[in-house]
């Protein structure tokens, strides 16, 4: 079984990891962004707080939860080694530095992405750990549904009612979408899959989905705001 | 024309290295070397150590003349060396940076003078193909399909010079270790030992210390021989498969 470890920890096997746990995340970001457009149907969130009870409860997605939390964690844990054996490996740098052989967002993946996990702290320690362990959200019947739902969606109301909160939102966004631009293509590279043919339109639908999914996103806090502002 | 040189000194490897500025007068039909031939000239002249760079063919074969110039890996000029780099891409009055490569597996030996025996290591770790010895066999024995003998070229091309690894700000030598097994596994006589050799290569390379490929693509850019990333996409498909084989 050596042959595992040492493919693992090989600088190639720990591209693969990055590239594999990468696009697993970007898997999960379409799925968290489908349901959680649920938000924005306008029916006091019924529909969002039963997605968001099934969520929690379906014994099939708590596991594959656990394989997400893993994900993240391995492909963070993994991308600040890397970067810091990178940095290592580099030893002094230039006096002159130059963008002109490479796009800043590629030499700065790891920032982009300590970034973002510092956002995703912030996000699931908003929503996630209060929904899952406090009793800080209200009990809700609907009529037609015979067991009863956290109120979810008005935690996630009162929260997107703070600018300051949507603005954090927005830049973790921003900060999400350059470093997909990077991410999506250089995870086919890093598997292998380079080919004139097919690689341009990788490169396409990666720029795509990376301004697409961001800009998705975006719009469930600037909706949510700038609806509640229009209530008073 | 009038230039401000800012030059890397560095004694030793194990001495803290600093830039010294130098003003000269320089033409604008001389190579960039000729220019630095100039410049130790008068640094000579003056009773003082001249600065140290490699150079050889001059001719952009030989991959010896390893010099970051205002950032950038054999200068601003795409695919060539610095030897092949001339004057007039300045104008007077220019202030020109000139560094060593930079990398943790690269040290400085002296001035703009680095050891890139790393290289070497990596190619005596499987960078060949065994032959018995004998008489020599007919070129044209073996049929090789023109487009493979036209990629194997491509990457054959790779003169060793280290300015991927300069370039990369993870100090990778990606581009290079595949430029080297591409060039071998597109032709028969390399096929044979192609699993081995991807897996030696690539377990030298990272023992040498180099960082790992997060495709920023300098590398391909900074290539004087114009040597395309597609190397390194294709040396990872070579990885995953020699590893999922039989040894």
């Amino acid at each position: 079984m050596r042959w595992i470890t040492e493919f693992l920890t090989s600088s190639i096997g720990k591209k693969l990891v990055m590239s594999l746990t990468g696009l697993f995340l970007i898997s999960f970001l379409i799925v968290h962004l489908l349901g959680n457009l649920q938000l924005l149907i306008s029916d006091n969130g019924k529909s969002f707080n039963i997605y968001a009870h099934f969520m929690s409860t379906n014994p099939l997605i708590k596991v594959i939860s656990i394989g997400l939390y893993a994900g993240i964690l391995l492909h963070a844990i993994q991308g600040i080694l890397i970067a810091l054996q990178n940095k290592k490996a580099k030893g002094s740098k230039y006096a002159v530095n130059t963008n002109a052989n490479g796009s800043w967002i590629s030499k700065n993946m790891a920032l982009l992405g300590t970034f973002i996990l510092f956002f995703l702290c912030v996000h699931m320690g908003d929503f996630w750990y209060k929904v899952k362990f406090t009793d800080t959200l209200e009990m809700i019947t609907y009529p037609g549904v015979d067991y009863q739902v956290k109120d979810v969606f008005k935690r996630v109301a009162v929260a997107f009612e703070n600018i300051w909160i949507v603005i954090i939102y927005l830049v973790g966004l921003v900060a999400l979408g350059l470093h997909l631009i990077h991410g999506f293509q250089s995870a086919f590279t890093s598997l292998g899959l380079q080919h004139k043919k097919y690689t341009p339109i990788i490169n396409i639908i990666g720029i795509l989905f990376s301004v697409g999914i961001s800009l998705a996103y975006a719009v469930i806090p600037l909706i949510m705001y700038f609806s509640k502002l229009s209530n008073y | 024309m009038q230039l401000t040189l800012k030059v890397w000194r560095q004694k030793n490897n194990k001495a803290e290295g600093k830039f010294e500025f130098h003003k000269i007068q320089a033409e604008e039909h001389m190579s960039f070397l000729e220019m630095l031939d100039v410049l130790n000239e008068k640094i000579v002249s003056e009773k003082k150590e001249p600065v140290a760079f490699e150079h050889d063919c001059r001719e952009g074969i030989c991959g010896s003349c390893s010099m970051v110039i205002n950032g950038r890996p054999h200068g601003p000029q795409a695919g060539t060396t610095t030897c092949q780099l001339h004057m007039r891409a300045y104008k007077s009055g220019d202030t020109i940076t000139i560094e060593p490569f930079r990398a943790t597996s690269f040290p400085v030996i002296k001035d703009l003078v680095v050891d890139r025996s790393s290289f070497d290591n990596i190619i005596q770790a499987g960078g060949y193909i065994s032959v018995n010895t004998g008489q020599a066999v007919d070129g044209n024995a073996i049929p090789v399909n023109r487009d493979d003998a036209s990629d194997a070229f491509d990457s054959a091309a790779c003169i060793g010079c280290g300015a991927c690894v300069a370039a990369c700000p993870n100090g990778s030598a990606m581009l290079f270790t595949s430029a080297k097994i591409n060039h071998l596994e597109k032709l028969p006589q390399g096929k044979i030992e192609h699993n081995t050799r991807v897996k030696n290569m690539i377990k030298q390379m990272d023992k040498e210390g180099f960082g790992k490929c997060s495709n920023v693509g300098a590398c391909g850019v900074e290539c004087p021989k114009e040597i395309p990333m597609d190397n390194i996409a294709a040396m990872n498909r070579s990885y995953l498969t020699s590893v999922f084989t039989k040894e």
